[in-house]
């Protein structure tokens, strides 16, 4: 049992994409598709510093959301509910060649071709200097069914202003 | 970036959902899913209202993505981003798109896209180490790093013609272990020093960043383009390299009457130090197959042919004249993919100068002509009969000329299709045209009267 609404781990644990918006310093939203990864407590993403505009916003300003949307991007039955999972996101770049490693285990999990990606890391360097984002949720919206028309069920968690 | 009916028409068409994005009244951004149709003539979309929708008139990000799960991962990446204002109209809520972003990676592959980048990598590094006050720079295990570098697999065409020189003079008698050696070390070198002087001179040329179809066989190690390693310490790397197999070849020179192998030294130094270097800068004038066929095929041959025989032969010259053509083949073919990134940088290659179907069918005439030479100099007796056996390679070379004509235009398939087997190609004939003459070699040492197929 980890620290979300049970719907919103099992579309966290088996989203192969979600929509990861941060803010820009200009106060616009920007969404990146990304594959979450969740750990029983927080929400990691990452980004390579080929992709690495949005790690700029993230250190500009914490506040960021994630969203399963896709219900059918999974590698089995699909998601039951959507979900948006809104949090604060912190940076983890101390080295962008190693830090971001820890994550690997659970990325490999969702997308097992990128175990001999990595073996091969020296055909594509760049790629795999990395960050992490590790997001601590502390909002949850859950539309039951992936009825957005509905209003969602509101869970509030530890740390909101 | 203005919105025009060919990206709405891609969002009608490609996807069936769409995030609407906003930020909340507590600062945090809010994704909610929802339904969308587009009004192409209007250049709007109009998104069903969801439970948790946007203040009017409120700035949002409005996004559309696909992906195709697979066993593996997933594939048919693709995505269009939008930004505008919302207003609400009795068909619901009704976005504008002032700009968008997309990738679509049947349109820019990954790898393209990963290359595009590169300069979105190297400032953040740059920042990364402003903050940390220092300089932050990619990093590689050493050993990865080397090969990289180096691309030391690709000495398999200096290997090549210099065990063929080896074994020609062999087979007429005169053979030394220790200075086929030297003469594969200094080949080794040389090369090395020229596969590296190629990324020095591709770096300050500004190839190597006009080039974003880079494969595993082209578009050269590019560490100092992804600032793993400085250009300064490639250059040294370079001339250090130059140096040994100069000093070796040199030494060897000595053993021999000196001029003859000092000559032909020199000559295949130079072509490989001009083959990207200025002034004349071989490659970018559409003679890099030229220098490269005489570099890895009569110079490495005839010169480790004349270290053992200390004489020519025109069995020697004979020889190298195939292996010069896959080796220049495989230049060629390689060049393929670099052609648009090799054409910005003024590097006038030969598959930038020809079209398409001009340089399929010289591929294939010269692959064809490989094959007349091995099969009319074993015939004839200028080479060994057992080096007929080279003509087991042909499946490979039509395998070659097809993925030429089903892929050209496709950097990354073609990379698997045919770079990969164009390579093998020249790699396969040469050890097959060895086999051939250690066959010889053998009949004639164990035989006692030997047939002549086998001489």
């Amino acid at each position: 049992m980890g620290s979300l609404p049970e719907s919103a781990e099992d579309a966290l644990r088996r989203a192969l994409v979600c929509e990861f918006t941060v803010i820009r310093a200009d106060g616009r939203p920007v969404t990146h598709p990304m594959i979450p990864l969740y750990d029983g407590e927080k929400i990691y993403l990452h980004s390579s510093i080929l992709f690495s505009k949005k790690l700029a916003h993230v250190k500009a300003n914490p506040k960021v959301s994630v969203a399963v949307t896709d219900l059918s991007a999974t590698h089995g039955e699909p998601i039951r509910d959507r979900i948006t999972v809104l949090g604060d996101a912190v940076v983890q770049e101390d080295d962008p060649h190693t830090t971001w490693q820890r994550i690997l285990p659970l990325w490999i999990e969702k997308e097992p071709i990128v175990e001999p990606f990595y073996k091969q890391r020296v055909a594509l360097p760049l790629f795999w200097e990395r960050a992490l984002i590790e997001i601590t949720p502390r909002r949850v919206l859950v539309w039951e069914g992936g009825r957005t028309d509905r209003p969602p069920a509101l869970y509030e968690l530890a740390g909101v202003a | 970036m203005a919105v025009d009916a060919s990206v709405l028409g891609e969002i009608e068409e490609d996807f069936d959902h769409a995030v609407v994005v906003f930020v909340g009244a507590d600062g945090y951004p809010v994704g909610v899913a929802t339904d969308y149709r587009v009004d192409i003539d209007r250049g709007v979309i109009t998104l069903a209202p969801p439970s948790v929708a946007p203040p009017p008139d409120a700035e949002v990000n409005v996004i559309v993505s696909h992906i195709r799960p697979q066993e593996t991962g997933y594939d048919e990446r693709r995505y269009v981003q939008l930004w505008g204002r919302v207003r609400r109209t009795d068909r619901g809520l009704e976005l504008a798109p002032e700009r968008f972003h997309t990738w679509d990676e049947k349109k820019v592959p990954f790898f393209q896209y990963s290359e595009l980048t590169v300069p979105q990598a190297h400032r953040y590094l740059r920042r990364l180490g402003r903050e940390r006050g220092g300089e932050v720079r990619p990093k590689l295990s050493f050993g990865w790093l080397a090969l990289r570098t180096t691309r030391a697999p690709f000495l398999t065409a200096t290997i090549i013609p210099i065990l063929l020189g080896v074994a020609a003079a062999a087979a007429s008698g005169r053979w030394s272990l220790f200075l086929a050696g030297l003469t594969l070390l200094a080949g080794s070198f040389v090369h090395l020093g020229l596969n590296i002087a190629n990324d020095v001179f591709d770096t300050t040329s500004g190839a190597d960043a006009a080039n974003t179809t880079p494969t595993q066989f082209s578009g050269g190690s590019r560490v100092v383009h992804y600032g793993l390693v400085r250009l300064r310490t490639i250059a040294l790397l370079s001339a250090s390299f130059y140096l040994a197999g100069i000093g070796i070849g040199l030494y060897l020179a000595a053993r021999t009457d000196f001029w003859p192998l000092f000559w032909l030294g020199a000559a295949g130094v130079a072509i490989s130090v001009f083959y990207t270097a200025p002034p004349l800068r071989l490659v970018h004038r559409g003679l890099g197959e030229i220098a490269v066929a005489l570099g890895f095929g009569p110079i490495m041959l005839l010169g480790a042919y004349f270290v053992q025989a200390q004489r020519f032969s025109f069995e020697a010259v004979y020889l190298s004249v195939p292996v010069a053509i896959l080796i220049a083949l495989v230049l060629y073919v390689n060049e393929i993919p670099d052609r648009a990134g090799d054409a910005a940088a003024g590097k006038r290659t030969l598959p930038v100068r020809w079209s398409r179907d001009t340089v399929i069918g010289v591929y294939a005439w010269s692959v064809g002509l490989t094959y007349a030479l091995i099969a009319v100099g074993a015939v004839a007796g200028i080479l060994p009969r057992p080096t007929l056996i080279a003509l087991a390679t042909i499946p490979i070379a039509i395998k070659v000329t097809r993925a030429l004509r089903r892929d050209y235009d496709d950097p990354y398939v073609l990379m698997f299709s045919g770079m990969g087997s164009n390579i093998k190609l020249h790699l396969f004939t040469g050890l097959l045209l060895l086999a051939g003459y250690l066959v010889a070699i053998g009949a004639d040492r164990l035989l006692e009267d030997v047939p002549a197929i086998l001489r």
